[in-house]
């Protein structure tokens, strides 16, 4: 097999696991990191905000950093948040996120959409968290993102992929790379968003709570290439109803 | 000096001639859609705690999405044998939501003067203490010396006196204030929506208010006088502060002034309905209580002991996982401590409750003694000893 990269805004990765690194004690964020191989890592930019405890001095030197606008409510916040992570050296990859809503932190896919618009022009390399719709898959490949980063399940909730059938369809149909993003609670469920062409999976909660926070991260590793070289593979048939004659309508057939 | 509600040791009660209407609004108070108001209200009255059993309390706990009558139920006396396991599930709600981060702050008191006459408050203007108000000087000075302990929040606060303490003077302070901090909280007078549309201009994103008690009559025998005896217009202040354009709002009742259990499931209520009216809006509680007098539980079976408190704040976690909760230095360090590992999201620290307190000399007597007199430095460190993350600052102003 040759070898398997893929690309985002001009860069090269081997690595198909974005790693969040919010929700953990600072010091575990650098094994969690090197222990899951992660190329980019997800930081919110109001966390970075801070003088004497800045997650980004926690995060190795060498990896693609991509900051997110957690917090912002519209695509003006979000906007002016993406801006401010560049002034503040994080480079040009952001990550939209716009919630209005407290409660699931369900994205809204319409202001994201406008400030992916907004971003994309300002040479932003953008990667939108989005609730895994078609149309708006589309519209975000117009409105110029460089991937898109459909939610599995509500963020935080590690239950998988629920949107299952809806992923399938945007991994079908969308072009630029499908991040199946949110929701990811266990290394078999990376695997399996892998498993379906998924292009790269990013988990957070569930490493960062595990109770061994280094190891869990390597499972995912692990799992995230396991998933991978079984798509490269081309997944074997599966029945779905107990063993099938070779032919059952077609076998009267002669000659 | 916060104590029991009545009689109170070194509180003389004053007689208040011509009491004012406690449900009518005073010329220059904004009214709002009562309706949520109404529903909190409607609830509390509703609301039985002694109506629960095992039965609701584990259905409770089995629930995935905890519905208002399992937050009724879990903070009713039939939980109390269920609290080793309502503390477990909280912690893993807590987890899931905020991982291992607790946020740092301190308040910061600009004046002591206040208008209000509420018979439990060491801060009512019948009492006799040395009342001070910080000039510009002063807070900068104030909030120097608390920035330099690596504090990125700070929490705002005034007595409640809009004559000496008016909403140009506080937006002064919140102006100063973002010099110095990432994150601006005020809890302060309640005030009109536009007035709080100015101080979010100034910079504050979080307003704090405590309702004290949602029981109405309650409410009306224990504020005698001022603005605040108005009980309508407290109980719609978060709402008007988000209407103001607010990003959060903090919700709290003085938990043992009437029957904490009901003031407690009204807190929530008011919480969860708001949040419901503004999905946006980020919620959080705090959790005071009037402290029991030791060995006093057979005299008064409604005192709020450290387990009755744990398992208000679990109930609040339960119910809404990804509120904000606060346990402020009223509470000893060794439940703060272990309260943030099961439920807390936030803790003061390096906390003075008098006027002047952090960069020199003290000018104003304190609202209540603290029992938990830790430095930044020393809570931050408890934390990591816990596996906890100290954060100072989550927070972007757009």
């Amino acid at each position: 097999m040759t070898q398997d990269t893929w690309s985002l805004g001009g860069h090269t990765f081997t690595s198909r696991f974005i790693l969040g690194s919010g929700k953990y004690s600072l010091d575990l964020i650098r094994a969690a990191v090197e222990h899951a191989g992660a190329q980019i890592v997800t930081l919110a930019l109001r966390r970075a905000n801070s003088e004497t405890d800045s997650i980004l001095d926690h995060i190795p030197a060498g990896v693609t950093l991509l900051p997110n606008t957690s917090g912002a409510r519209n695509a003006e916040e979000a906007v002016r948040i993406a801006r401010l992570a560049r002034e503040c050296g994080c480079g040009d990859f952001v990550k939209i996120e716009i919630m209005r809503d407290s409660k699931y932190l369900l994205p809204d896919n319409f202001e994201t959409i406008r400030a992916t618009e907004i971003l994309a022009k300002e040479g932003f390399v953008v990667m939108p968290y989005m609730y895994p719709d078609l149309n708006v898959a589309r519209d975000l490949v117009n409105a110029g993102a460089a991937c898109v980063m459909p939610l599995g399940a509500p963020i935080g909730s590690n239950k998988g992929l629920a949107t299952r059938e809806f992923l399938r369809i945007l991994i079908d149909e969308i072009e630029l790379p499908v991040i199946v993003d949110a929701g990811i609670g266990r290394p078999s469920q990376a695997c399996e968003a892998m498993e379906m062409g998924a292009a790269a999976v990013m988990a957070n909660t569930a490493i960062a709570t595990a109770g061994d926070v280094p190891q869990m991260a390597e499972a995912f590793r692990h799992a995230v290439e396991a998933g991978r070289l079984a798509y490269r593979s081309g997944l074997g048939r599966v029945l779905e109803h107990g063993a099938a004659a070779s032919s059952p309508l077609t076998g009267f057939l002669q000659d | 000096m916060e104590q029991n509600t009545q009689p109170m040791e070194g509180v003389t009660v004053v007689e208040v001639k011509n009491k004012i209407d406690p449900t009518v609004y005073l010329p220059g108070m904004e009214q709002i859609d009562p309706t949520v108001r109404e529903q909190v209200t409607a609830a509390r009255d509703r609301y039985r705690a002694d109506a629960y059993t095992a039965r609701d309390v584990r259905a409770a706990l089995d629930a995935e999405r905890r519905s208002p009558e399992d937050f009724a139920a879990l903070l009713s006396p039939a939980a109390a044998p269920f609290l080793e396991e309502m503390a477990q599930k909280a912690r893993a709600e807590k987890r899931r939501y905020f991982g291992d981060n607790i946020s740092l702050f301190t308040p910061i008191y600009l004046a002591n003067y206040c208008e209000n006459y509420c018979i439990y408050c060491g801060f009512n203007c019948h009492n006799h203490i040395r009342r001070a108000k910080l000039d510009p000087a002063g807070i900068e000075r104030e909030m120097e010396a608390i920035a330099k302990t690596g504090l990125e929040e700070i929490l705002i606060l005034t007595g409640e006196s809009r004559s000496m303490s008016n909403v140009e003077y506080i937006g002064e302070a919140c102006r100063i204030a973002r010099n110095y901090f990432k994150t601006i909280g005020i809890e302060v007078y309640p005030m009109n929506s536009s007035e709080y549309a100015y101080l979010h201009e100034c910079g504050v994103d979080y307003v704090t208010v405590f309702q004290e008690t949602y029981h109405l009559e309650r409410y009306e025998q224990l504020h005698l006088a001022g603005h605040k005896r108005i009980f309508p217009y407290r109980l719609e202040t978060q709402e008007r502060a988000l209407l103001g354009g607010m990003r959060g709002v903090a919700f709290a009742a003085l938990l043992g002034l009437d029957d904490f259990r009901s003031d407690a499931f009204a807190t929530g209520m008011h919480a969860y309905l708001l949040q419901r009216k503004y999905p946006h809006a980020e919620i959080s509680f705090s959790c005071p209580r009037l402290r029991p007098i030791i060995n006093n539980d057979k005299i008064n079976p409604k005192d709020v002991h450290e387990r009755q408190l744990l398992q208000i704040l679990c109930a609040y976690r339960l119910f809404l996982p990804f509120a904000g909760l606060t346990v402020s230095t009223r509470e000893r360090a060794g439940f703060r401590d272990h309260a943030a590992g099961i439920a807390a999201t936030k803790l003061s620290a390096g906390v003075s409750t008098g006027v002047g307190g952090h960069g020199g000399e003290e000018q104003g007597d304190d609202q209540f003694e603290i029992a938990d007199g830790r430095s930044v430095q020393e809570v931050a460190a408890a934390l990591r000893e816990r596996g906890l993350q100290p954060v100072m600052n989550d927070y972007v102003y757009v």
